[in-house]
């Protein structure tokens, strides 16, 4: 108790010197969490988004698909064997038939993946719904994405090109009735979304299809032989990636912060063991032992750390509190990178976050303290009462 | 009465001079017209795009249908490209800025050549007609003053890129002077036209080709076909992979 005193004394008798390294060490804590909350956001949006719009439950792949490898995607289809086709029944799964075509917007011929989806199901977000039509035409839904990048309105038509499965081609009119908005780009960007029925029709593969997404409720429906069951660990592993090489960067910006905040402490203690070489020894000859004024300097150094977290806590709860509900808009252009990310990323910040940014900087700070305090258990009382430079 | 049996005799050989040959006939014979030994020939592709014209001038070796050798002359970024076809199988040598040579096949055959209005599949698909497709002759008629025959060709295989097309054949040349290209659907996907001929050897050439994707907005390839050598000796090792690193 008796050291806190003393050391609470000290800090605040070095005014300046103690607020400059209170506030470094505090803009580290806030810098910290800010970041990890905005990843831990980031991670927690396209988590949801991604099982809510593109991966469900998981999903079944026909076993020669393979979506970075466009060569794949002619031979990677099959009809449904008898337990998926039960389980799409049940409403378990729903599938998607991919194949490749061109779309020709005001007469620009683009490469495009041509999807046919159930407008009846239910198990993704995906606004299938808007695709039930009687009126003959081929009703198409597109995302914004894809949509700007043709320059498409919803009203519009627009010619599409395709192979059948022998690798004839066909082409016909599609009426766009619906453009949607997703942060999934896997659903939006070179996608055309076409009625999975008129889809088979076109590409003359009755009853077949390319992936089998699962609810998110059930999951593993077990083995269907011939498709392989893909989980979310495997499907989200890109945005995993992505989120553990910005963690590993914010790292660094916060290796950089601690370090200039504990160089400022290390010379503050190397300092204050100089300066006040009387003052150890005064301490010792009134009988403290050395290993009491070691733990005086340190408890001194560490209160930087409890100072900052206060500091920081004054400040930074309603900064943070404020970036949580207002969120950290993207600029533009950042959600045409290919992954899942939200115009706007709300950060989410949680106690164990908190609590374990403050124990890393406390710790940390408490290391730094004690390194240059072990001098004082190398001086001379005598010589050190009597201020004689050690 | 010795007169009656050639009265007779001659009417039929009028007759059968005035019934239009079968589509397959037609076919034939313009394969007669287009069937070579060996050639070597240069070319310049136009391909007319929105942001302007591009030529690329390019010398090809052919030995029968299944074999063809490009090398690619200008302009300074696609020179020393050249390509191989060999049967059914196609290669891509680019000798900037990795020096490699890519097999086109599957998704790759779809892709457009240099740019233009032409997929590797329509270079490598061109001779195929007679075993691929059903001929009909639908009527004669004037195209580009000449007197052409016009047939409709129905696909018989399954697995052929179009599933239909009309052609219009010179009756005297037997040339296909305009060729159009239907989806299953019936609509119209490509044109083909032969806007020059030129004779050579006792055969009638194209000399000014166009190539247009009906569907978009494009302004097609021109291709022009500036000299051809039957009378050459090609040796084989020109249609080997070894040939397009040289």
């Amino acid at each position: 108790m008796l050291a806190i005193k003393l050391a609470w004394r000290n800090l605040i008798g070095a005014r300046l010197r103690t607020f400059l390294n209170v506030f470094v060490l505090s803009l580290a804590f806030v810098v910290i969490i800010w970041f990890k909350g905005v990843l831990n956001g980031w991670n927690d949006q396209a988590r949801r988004d991604t099982i809510a719009w593109q991966i469900g439950g998981g999903q079944y792949w026909q076993e020669n698909y393979d979506p970075y490898d466009p060569f794949t995607i002619d031979d990677s289809h099959a009809p449904l064997p008898e337990p998926a086709q039960e389980a799409v029944r049940k409403g378990l799964l729903t599938p998607l038939l991919i194949s490749q075509g061109n779309i020709y917007p005001h007469g620009r011929i683009q490469s495009i993946t041509l999807r046919g989806v159930d407008p009846h199901q239910t198990i993704i977000e995906l606004p299938t719904h808007y695709l039930k039509s009687e009126d003959g035409e081929i009703p198409a839904i597109i995302g914004k994405r894809a949509a700007d990048n043709g320059k498409l309105n919803v009203g519009d038509y627009v010619i599409i090109r395709w192979r059948d499965v022998n690798g004839t081609f066909d082409a016909d009119e599609v009426k766009i009735v619906h453009i949607f908005k997703t942060d999934v780009q896997a659903m939006d960007a070179g996608i055309v979304w076409i009625p999975l029925e008129r889809h088979r029709e076109m590409v003359r593969m009755p009853n077949e299809a390319t992936i089998l997404i699962t609810a998110p409720e059930s999951g593993f429906i077990g083995e269907i032989p011939g498709w392989e069951f893909k989980n979310h660990d495997f499907l989200m592993s890109e945005i995993q990636e992505m989120i553990k090489t910005k963690s590993i960067a914010g790292y660094l910006y916060f290796i950089i912060l601690m370090s200039l905040a504990m160089l400022a402490i290390f010379d503050t203690q190397v300092l204050s063991i100089f300066r006040r070489q009387k003052e150890i020894g005064t301490h010792i000859a009134l009988g403290m032992t050395q290993r009491q004024v070691i733990a005086l300097f340190t408890v001194e150094g560490a209160m930087h750390a409890v100072l900052a977290a206060i500091l920081a806590a004054l400040y930074g709860f309603p900064l943070l509190a404020l970036q949580a509900k207002v969120g950290w808009s993207m600029p533009a252009g950042t959600d045409d990178f290919g992954l899942t990310l939200a115009e706007t990323i709300y950060p989410k910040y949680s106690l164990g976050l908190v609590v374990g940014t403050t124990l890393i900087v406390l710790i940390t700070t408490t290391i730094v303290s004690y390194l240059p305090a072990r001098r004082i258990a190398k001086m001379e009382p005598t010589e050190a009462i009597r201020g004689k430079i050690q | 009465m010795k007169s009656a049996p050639f009265y007779i005799i001659f009417c039929i050989s009028i007759l059968v001079q005035a019934q239009p040959p079968s589509g397959d006939e037609i076919l034939k014979k313009i394969d007669q017209n287009q069937v070579y030994d060996q050639a070597i020939s240069t070319a310049t592709m136009i391909v007319h795009s929105r942001t302007g014209d591009r030529m690329i001038r390019s010398k090809a070796w052919s030995k029968g249908n299944d074999k063809a050798f490009v090398e690619y002359l200008s302009p300074p970024r696609e020179k020393g490209k050249k390509m191989l076809k060999v049967g059914d199988d196609l290669w891509i040598y680019t000798p900037e800025p990795n020096d490699r040579i890519i097999t086109i096949s599957g998704h790759l055959l779809k892709q457009s050549v240099m740019g233009s209005d032409m997929s590797y599949e329509d270079l490598m698909e061109s001779d195929e007609l007679r075993a691929n497709y059903d001929a009909k002759v639908l009527s004669r008629e004037m195209y580009n003053e000449r007197d052409c025959w016009v047939l409709e060709l129905t696909a018989t295989n399954s697995d052929v890129a179009y599933h239909s097309r009309k052609i219009w054949v010179d009756a005297e040349r037997w040339l296909s002077l305009k060729e159009e290209r239907f989806a299953r659907s019936g609509r119209l996907l490509k044109k083909t036209e032969i806007l020059e001929v030129f004779q050579q050897d006792g055969r009638w050439l194209p000399r000014r080709i166009t190539f247009k994707d009906m569907l978009s907005r494009g302004g097609g390839t021109e291709y022009i076909l500036e000299s051809i050598d039957f009378n050459v000796d090609i040796p084989d090792y020109q249609f080997t992979k070894a040939a397009l690193r040289k």
